[in-house]
């Protein structure tokens, strides 16, 4: 799956996008921001708080534990602020 | 129908009303928002909009679509702006046309609440001294939303 980056996070991570083939325990996108957080400090920088870090499968904005397991795109980022 | 943006270029709002307008004469009331760049007293040099493309296309196009549903309007129209401004540049504009006048003031105002908390913009302002920070989110722009959940007009 195609996993994308916002503002912030991306700037802790250092990349805006990046493909990535998880285990299948990883079945939320809390789970994968777990995964990711015990790969490399850079994630876990970034997912120091998640209560901070919205996300959105395949374009649509939903909660945490949502399932990703069939998700294309997921995409974390830190609440919005158009307009 | 529906219209909506994300661009980097500035927008010019008279040709965008004009563009709702002509060719149709049942449209009695065009109410437009625009927010501009402010420099906070000076300690903001710049600012950099950040989106989510694609997803930003979407949420502009269910935003100008949930208003139709909401409001009486004979057209709504969302452009939003990316990348680097300047202050005093136009950010983004919102317009509603309708037969009268409260559901255009109604549709504006909702257009741009909810583009505040729905859309996938992220700001980053830079100081005159070369400094840089992401603008927090707003629990009154939450609130701002959440106050079009029983109002009917």
């Amino acid at each position: 799956m195609t996993v994308l980056y916002f503002a912030w996070l991306r700037e802790r991570i250092g990349l805006g996008r990046e493909e990535l083939d998880p285990p299948a325990h990883v079945a939320t996108a809390a789970d994968l921001a777990a995964w990711l957080s015990q790969k490399e400090p850079r994630y876990a920088a970034a997912f120091e708080d998640m209560a901070s870090i919205r996300v959105a499968v395949d374009q649509e904005q939903v909660e945490l534990d949502a399932p990703i397991t069939s998700a294309r795109e997921v995409a974390f980022f830190p609440p919005v602020t158009g307009g | 129908m529906s219209r909506s943006r994300v661009q980097r270029e500035d927008f010019d709002i008279a040709a965008e009303i004009d563009a709702i307008t002509a060719s149709r004469a049942d449209i009695g009331a065009v109410a437009t928002f625009t927010g501009l760049v402010r420099d906070h007293g000076g300690t903001v040099a710049a600012m950099e909009l950040e989106h989510y493309p694609g997803m930003t296309e979407r949420a502009l196009k269910e935003i100008a679509q949930e208003a139709e549903r909401r409001f009486p309007l004979l057209d709504a129209c969302i452009i939003h702006r990316y990348g680097l401004l300047n202050p005093g540049d136009r950010i983004v504009l919102t317009i509603a046309a309708s037969a009268h006048r409260q559901a255009a003031f109604d549709g504006a105002a909702f257009l741009m609440d909810y583009l505040k908390t729905k859309a996938p913009f992220w700001k980053r302002e830079t100081t005159p001294e070369g400094g840089a920070e992401w603008v927090d989110a707003r629990d009154s722009d939450d609130a701002a939303t959440a106050k079009w959940s029983n109002y009917n007009g």
